[in-house]
């Protein structure tokens, strides 16, 4: 296959993005095209209905769903305060009177004379849409929201948790292969990215929930430590709406696994300035990396946006994604064309890695990240 | 499953390109008619490209067809078009068509009035045309008033099919549940700006009150009642209205689709409802009964043809690479180790599977990688089942006349119509079973997932082109049954499993095996044994088992049975090891017990090998 290979993850000091902020139903813009906006700033708003709640006041009254209107003293559209009455009996000893009172403060919306039923609804709920991102407004999707363009480094990670958050990068290790302990994590890191190096322990999760850090960005974690922070466990990768305290951003994968050195080289780089991140992943029908956008206003001297790839070369530098040599980075030292049967008994396409040491292993194509740019 | 709407073409059909859209890869074939008979001559594959940066479909169709250009020397593209009919024998095809599940395929929303019953049959109906239902709601389902509006509210679905009541029965809860839905404003997946597809097809006297709470608000449909009457369901309307909805509304929203359309010869079909057209059209023409199993990444479909009843389900976060991490969560790890004939300490196995469902393209490279994935998809495999077991059964809420016979019986209506003693034949198909290095993998897979009894033929389906062959039946029957038979379909061979249970070493039955070259065989099968025979793809051999007196064939406990066997590409399975299939409690035995098992029937490579 011509397109045999995994592309890799973007690590990248310098490039465009353009983040479609979307409303989940039509509102307004409250941005035009060309405005410099900041992450935490409101580009588009939406009135989110509020909830129904349904009352069957037939049931109720102990009437004929066709005869509520009779007994009703509010009438469609019209506003109810919590506990006033919306429909009672009229009989002849008051001691049988039934009043029906509304639970919400809200609007009638609707009646219907099938079921007996009245549909009350809460007042809308303003939702914001924020920017996310601190760049410019380059495109309205009129009543829908905007796209955002930032020029910035960019880190994707593998795999996250958490929604969108944004703060001041802070390194709390040395290295890349040293893991993010709970003495790493101090007072001063509140609100802050913390990027830590190979491993993510439970005890720095409970460390970094108490100091209220912002995000973290490490290699791996046990998934175990993933499941005891979620309280469940994760089935299928669609992430980005957990509260847990904080947004994490694995770079790696799930394990102890250095964190690649190129992208720690980046995020030390850009330690003091903001970054925005969002957990969300998802690996399923439209693929979702979670990301690290450090906007930057500048652009660096010989930075070049890098092109899309289209294949594998010979010396290109790739990270193995698969047991038994996972997390192992080196180069193509070799590109047979011809099938290849592995241990497995499988024929597959493969190449030739060599590692710094000048061992060479072969594996799978699809066993392989390209490390962009490195 | 929508049935064959036949297409009719006045040409004649001598080459035909097909695809099918998937989530990750669209996958090309091409049909040529050789003499008189079609075969399936090359395949090409490539990513598919519904999202960003390409967010058009039919780049990742032309890049497919492209790598079938290059093998084949035939050239098929002329740009962006592809060439149609064909202009020589060399250039051109006569008719492109395509199955799509990209974009997470179909998903429905069902709602009944008895969860059981209409509820049910609605569900059944969403699912035969090849959609994934997220949810059903129903009167009785449980939930609050409020819950199911908040519930309608925050699901996001591609269309909602409501039915409920039977004709002219009371219209008071198909009303209501219209009411939720109105008052929900439920707001389609793709495309904020247009109204979402609904189907009513429930009771046809309410219909008019249904058209005028939900007419506004969503691009309703109204059909045909899908259970007319309690004891007959009736969901070939509403497939129908199901399938024109999702070309003429979802498909119309997903990106590049439009061009696709244009592009394709015939209707494009959701990729499950192609497979269950070829899979009922098998059972149809063979007097089968059968169970097809397809194991994708994300998800798994299992279809069921049982006494002519066509039966879809999709267990939609079961499957091996995507969803992988959900199997261990539903079957729990206990269930997947019982399968692995090795130690493996938790956290490693816990943190491996999870890093396959981030990076969900990567492949086993070692022996102890492929077989921990080929016991999570035993799991998948046998979870997928149970769930079609409860949702393939007969009519709820139906009246049934009971003699006195039945008093001790105490069976309920609703009964499941999987019978696995009935079952003829099982058909596996995804990229675990098909492409498993030894197809004795495949087989024994297939065999501890299901635990089929007596007598089961096993398939597989060769490079996944079910799908290209259920739209291709829509139009040209024999150009899809030829290329089934001959090139799609591999027989693996017959698995012979006893039901009843004994010590290891008992003698669970005498056999004698006459082979197709004359040789007999005559020997015992104990229990606690695996034995495999081979007899050629195309031959078949007879076999008489003589089952000790607490063990039954399908015949009765203790009661000899004849029976002309399949061969297959992997021959005859013995499998001795007892209905219901128990492994041993304690890890060792356990060992031991997978181990003597896998290398009867030379299951992975060995050491010496």
């Amino acid at each position: 296959m011509a397109h045999s290979y995994t592309p890799g993850l973007t690590v990248t000091d310098y490039t465009v993005v353009r983040r479609r902020r979307v409303l989940p139903l039509p509102g307004t813009v409250l941005v035009k095209a060309g405005d410099q906006v900041r992450s935490d700033q409101a580009v588009a708003r939406a009135e989110l209905p509020g909830k129904v709640y349904p009352i069957n006041l037939a049931n109720q009254l102990s009437i004929a769903p066709d005869e509520i209107k009779e007994y009703l003293v509010k009438k469609e559209g019209d506003l109810v305060q919590k506990d006033e009455i919306l429909a009672e009996n009229k009989p002849l000893i008051k001691w049988f009177k039934t009043e029906i009172r509304s639970p919400i403060t809200g609007t009638i919306e609707s009646l219907s004379t099938v079921t007996g039923q009245v549909l009350l609804r809460e007042p809308p709920r303003i939702l914001d849409l924020l920017a996310y991102i601190d760049g410019t407004v380059v495109e309205m999707i009129p009543r829908q929201g905007v796209v955002v363009e930032a020029t910035c480094s960019l880190v994707q990670g593998i795999f996250g948790i958490g929604g969108e958050v944004w703060g001041e990068v802070v390194v709390a290790v040395r290295t890349p292969d040293e893991p993010l302990s709970p003495t790493h994590v101090k007072g001063e890191m509140a609100g802050k990215i913390v990027v830590g190096g190979s491993f993510l322990s439970a005890e720095t999760m409970a460390k970094a929930k108490e100091v209220g850090v912002a995000g973290i960005v490490v290699g791996g974690i046990h998934d175990k430590d993933l499941r005891a922070l979620l309280g469940y466990d994760l089935g299928v990768a669609i992430t980005g709406t957990e509260q847990v305290g904080f947004t994490l951003i694995l770079t790696e994968g799930f394990g102890t696994i250095p964190m690649e050195s190129k992208t720690f080289k980046l995020l030390s780089a850009h330690v003091g300035q903001k970054a925005s991140i969002s957990g969300a992943t998802q690996i399923r029908a439209g693929v979702i990396r979670p990301e690290i956008i450090i906007p930057r206003a500048v652009k660096p001297a010989g930075a070049v946006t890098q092109p899309q790839r289209e294949g594998i070369r010979l010396g290109d530098t790739v990270r193995i994604i698969r047991d038994p040599l996972f997390g192992r980075i080196g180069e193509v030292s070799a590109l047979p064309s011809d099938l290849t049967k592995i241990p497995t008994e499988s024929d597959v396409r493969v190449l030739e890695v060599m590692f710094p040491d000048g061992s060479r292993a072969v594996i799978p194509r699809t066993n392989i990240e390209v490390i962009e740019g490195a | 499953m929508v049935p064959a709407e036949s297409v009719k073409i006045d040409r004649p059909l001598n080459v035909i390109v097909a695809t099918d859209c998937g989530s990750t890869t669209t996958k090309a074939i091409l049909i040529e008619k050789i003499g008189d008979e079609f075969r399936q001559t090359y395949r090409g594959e490539a990513p598919t490209t519904v999202e960003a940066p390409f967010e058009d479909v039919t780049r990742g169709v032309l890049n497919a067809i492209a790598e079938i250009e290059e093998l084949s020397g035939r050239k098929i593209l002329d740009g962006d078009k592809i060439i149609t009919p064909c202009r020589d024998a060399k250039t051109g095809v006569d008719i492109y068509i395509s199955t799509s599940s990209a974009g997470g395929g179909l998903q429905m929303m069902v709602t009944g009035v008895v969860q059981n019953m209409t509820g049910e049959s609605a569900q059944r109906a969403a699912l035969g045309a090849g959609a994934i239902v997220i949810d059903v709601l129903a009167s009785n389902d449980g939930r609050l008033p409020h819950e199911k509006i908040e519930r309608i509210r925050s699901m996001r679905p591609d269309m909602i099919l409501m039915s409920g009541g039977t004709d002219g029965g009371a219209v008071t809860h198909v009303v209501e549940m219209a009411e939720y839905v109105a008052a929900a404003e439920p707001r389609p997946r793709f495309g904020v700006t247009y109204k979402l597809p609904l189907i009513y097809a429930g009771n046809t006297v309410a219909q008019p009150q249904v058209k005028k709470i939900l007419g506004e608000k969503t691009a309703l449909e109204v059909t045909e009642n899908i259970r007319p009457v309690l004891e007959r369901e009736n969901p070939a309307p509403a497939r129908h209205k199901i399938h024109d909805l999702f070309l003429e509304h979802v498909m119309q929203q997903a990106p590049g689709y439009k061009k696709l359309i244009e592009m394709a010869g015939a209707p494009i079909m959701p990729t499950p409802a192609a497979v269950g057209l070829i899979m009922e059209t098998i059972a149809r023409r063979e007097h089968l009964n059968l169970i097809g199993v397809d194991i994708g990444g994300a998800t798994t479909d299992v279809f069921s043809v049982f006494e002519g009843v066509f039966n879809r389900t999709v267990s939609a976060n079961l499957g091996m690479s995507y969803s992988i991490s959900n199997v261990l969560v539903e079957a729990g790890l206990a269930n997947i180790m019982r399968w692995v004939p090795f130690t493996i300490d938790e956290q490693t196995l816990r943190n491996r599977i999870k890093n396959k469902m981030i990076r969900p393209t990567t492949i086993p490279q070692t022996l102890d990688e492929l077989q921990i994935e080929h016991a999570i998809s035993r799991e998948a495999l046998r979870l997928a089942l149970i769930h079609h077991k409860s949702l393939a059964t007969a009519l709820k809420g139906v009246q049934q006349e009971r003699t006195i016979s039945d008093v001790f019986e105490q069976q309920t209506s609703g009964k499941t119509l999987i019978d696995m003693l009935k079952l003829d034949l099982i058909v596996g198909s995804g990229g675990i079973l098909s492409h498993a290095p030894r197809r004795i993998q495949s087989m024994l897979m297939m065999v501890d997932a299901y635990e089929p009894l007596g007598f089961t033929m096993l398939s597989v389906d060769s490079i996944f082109m079910m799908p290209h062959l259920g739209v291709l039946s829509t139009i040209d029957e024999k150009a899809a049954t030829d290329v089934f038979v001959r090139d799609c379909m591999v027989y693996l061979g017959t698995c012979v499993a006893p039901i009843g249970q004994g010590k290891d070493g008992e003698r669970c039955a005498d056999y004698e095996i006459a082979f197709p070259d004359g040789k007999t065989v005559k020997d015992q099968l104990k229990f606690g044994e695996l034995r495999l025979f081979l007899i050629e793809l195309t031959r078949k051999a007879t076999i008489t088992l003589q089952p000790a007196k607490q063990v039954n064939l399908g015949a009765g406990p203790g009661t000899p049975v004849t029976r002309e066997v399949q061969g297959g590409v992997v021959g005859l399975l013995l499998d001795g090891r007892g209905r219901p299939l128990q492994l041993p409690a304690d890890q060792p035995s356990r060992i031991a017990a997978l181990t003597k098992w896998f290398s009867a029937v030379g299951l992975y490579p060995t050491a010496s090998e």
